[in-house]
């Protein structure tokens, strides 16, 4: 199981990170989302895996870690917020600019520029 | 219990309160009520932080248990020296800020008010959260208040900047919480005192995880305080909002340098066994890097809102090569100068602002324009602030670098950084007196029709000036303060000792 979490978290993290490096805001957001939700699976597992038990000290032997789902909790409250205020940020972005480059204007492509004459 | 007993909360629950107060209509309809509303909860908070100041060092480290819960599980708010001497900066710094607001910044826009009070809770809880993973929600209540006051006023420049801002953070917030799984997964705590102590006892195949998520750690607080070479996005940013959020903004920077000297100063220090000053190696040429970089852009520097925020880059340049030095005396050093750099910045973006209103189209840049209708007063305060963040006598810059200069005690280390110092503020002279020559001499005609400054605008500016000479006069005394604060911070907490305090 710890394998399958740590290829499914790893493999999470590096779409997030080649979305948000193609320099728009579009992608860069759903990049972002991505990377959250790597972010939350990773929490979780800090406390370490544990499957059937509850995460209450509720005094019995088998327990889950329960910090780290507070945590988690609090993660994903945070990382909704600012996908929300990411997203209307883009929005707002992409009409007072004109396009949804992330510099506020196309880089020169020069092979573009060939293409048309 | 009495009130005082919960004297530590209050630089958090304030703003809040006041915030929350203000979002409801009777009082979000009226901006006169919100001036007056905001304005008296800033001096509260300015007397609240001072009574913490002189509580703290009457009686030495206050710990205050949320709820009574005692740490590692409880949330602990710890109030040090070092942290009440900062809440103190955010509190004078907010009542400068929305003391020039309410002459008219605060119409540009909705909801200025209310968002400058949960900054300042976020700035605050930052400074006195006594565990990693408050200190990451309180990053983001002052990263999410900033990112809408950025865009202040709105405009094409604005969004521009404010989008490779709140991108950046998003992911430094992202990167963070991964720091923060890695350390809980080796250490199974994020509380301050209690991370300190178990990292000695850390096994062997644990240092190389705990080690990376530290130095993950420093990348995003470096991120947040501008060092080099993840300093990119600040000067657009700071530029280009408006002058009393770029004030403010002012001490942010200095959050992330003040998360530095407590995490990696502290936690991983002196007394970490096998991870000891991890982040030494690599701060110390970062520190010397952005001294250098920063001198550099300051030269190249266009306007002055542009040269101030490039000045804040050296001024936190300066900062880590305090950390790295790595004494108390350094640490003190690095305490009197965070106090005096953010000050005189915060001041010059004020200033900063006014100069924009009175110059008409020519705005703030090094062009020749029509002079300003309040030439000689402005230029008065201009030249003040130059002497302070020059570094030249009587203002406090000058003993806040020469206290720097002498902490350097190793003549290996002091070959790199008196040299960098002393030119950073050569090159600030410089740029200093070509900018305040461009701006107020080279002048074609009288300027009429340009707004003249609110006495409300000058009342905040000085407000601001007059800590640089207080800050001399009354030299001695802060330098105890900040040497408390250096010996506090070095010293550290167990967790045992803060439950003890705690009770």
């Amino acid at each position: 199981m710890e394998l399958v979490y740590a290829v499914c978290v790893g493999f999470m993290s590096a779409c997030g990170i080649f979305l948000m490096l193609r320099g728009h805001t579009f992608t860069l957001v759903i990049g972002l989302t991505l990377l959250s939700y790597a972010v939350n699976l990773f929490l979780f597992a800090s406390g370490g895996l544990t499957i059937g038990a509850p995460a209450v000290l509720n005094g019995s032997e088998n327990y889950a870690d329960p910090l780290p789902q507070a945590l988690v909790l609090t993660a994903i409250v945070i990382g909704f917020a600012m996908t929300a205020f990411a997203v209307i940020l883009a929005m707002r972005g992409r009409s007072d600019l004109g396009n949804d480059h992330v510099d506020g204007t196309e880089p020169f492509d020069r092979l573009a520029v060939e293409e048309k004459s | 219990m009495s009130l005082f007993d919960h004297l530590v909360i209050f630089p958090v629950l304030i703003p809040f309160f006041v915030a929350v107060a203000l979002l409801f209509p009777s009082l979000n309809n009226s901006l006169a009520k919100q001036r007056v509303l905001t304005i008296a909860a800033n001096i509260l908070m300015v007397v609240v932080a001072f009574v913490l100041l002189l509580k703290v060092k009457d009686q030495g480290i206050q710990v205050y248990a949320l709820g009574d819960w005692s740490a590692p599980f409880g949330i602990v708010l710890m109030a040090d020296a070092f942290s009440v001497l900062m809440v103190c900066l955010s509190a004078i710094l907010g009542l400068a800020v929305t003391m020039y607001a309410s002459a008219g910044e605060d119409k540009n826009g909705a909801f200025f008010h209310p968002l400058i009070m949960f900054q300042l809770m976020g700035i605050n809880g930052a400074f006195l959260t006594g565990d990693a993973f408050n200190l990451f929600v309180f990053f983001e209540v002052l990263l999410i208040a900033s990112y809408s006051l950025m865009m202040h006023g709105g405009g094409k420049q604005r969004i521009q900047a404010n989008i490779h801002y709140v991108f950046l953070n998003l992911i430094g917030s992202a990167l963070f919480l991964f720091a923060l799984g890695t350390l809980y997964g080796t250490l199974g705590t994020l509380n301050f005192a209690d991370m300190a102590d178990k990292i000695p006892l850390l096994s062997r195949n644990e240092l190389l995880i705990t080690k990376s998520g530290a130095l993950l750690l420093l990348a995003v607080f470096g991120l947040k305080a501008a060092m080099l070479p993840l300093h990119f996005w600040l000067p657009k940013a700071y530029a280009s909002t408006s002058a009393p959020v770029a004030a403010l903004f002012a001490i942010m920077t200095k959050v992330g340098v003040y998360s530095i000297w407590r995490v990696h100063g502290v936690i991983f220090g002196d007394q970490a066994g096998e991870l000891a000053n991890i982040a030494l190696p690599w701060l110390w040429p970062i520190a010397l890097l952005t001294i250098a970089i920063g001198a550099i852009s300051v030269l190249a520097s266009q306007s002055l809102r542009v040269l101030c925020s490039n000045l804040v880059i050296v001024s936190v340049g300066t900062l880590l090569v305090t950390i790295s030095l790595n004494t108390v005396q350094a640490s003190t050093a690095g305490i009197y100068y965070l106090l005096h750099s953010t000050v005189a910045c915060a001041a010059m973006f004020l200033l900063a602002g006014l100069i924009q209103q009175q110059r008409g189209k020519a705005e703030d840049r090094f062009v020749t324009a029509r002079s300003m209708p309040q030439a000689s007063i402005l230029g008065f305060i201009f030249a003040l602030l130059a002497i302070g963040l020059i570094g030249m006598p009587p203002l406090s810059g000058f003993v806040g670098k020469a206290l720097i200069l002498q902490s350097v005690t190793k003549a290996s280390q002091a070959i790199w950084i008196w040299p960098l110092i002393l030119g950073a503020g050569l090159i600030t002279l410089i740029a200093l007196s070509r900018a305040g020559t461009s701006l107020f001499w080279r002048t074609t005609g009288e300027n009429t029709s340009a707004l003249k400054g609110h006495p409300m605008q000058y009342l905040a500016i000085g407000l601001l000036v007059a800590i640089l000479p207080l800050m001399v006069i009354f030299g001695g005394a802060v330098s105890n303060y900040a040497q408390l604060a250096a010996e506090q911070l070095n010293a550290g907490l167990s967790l045992q000792q803060l439950n003890e305090v705690a009770k």
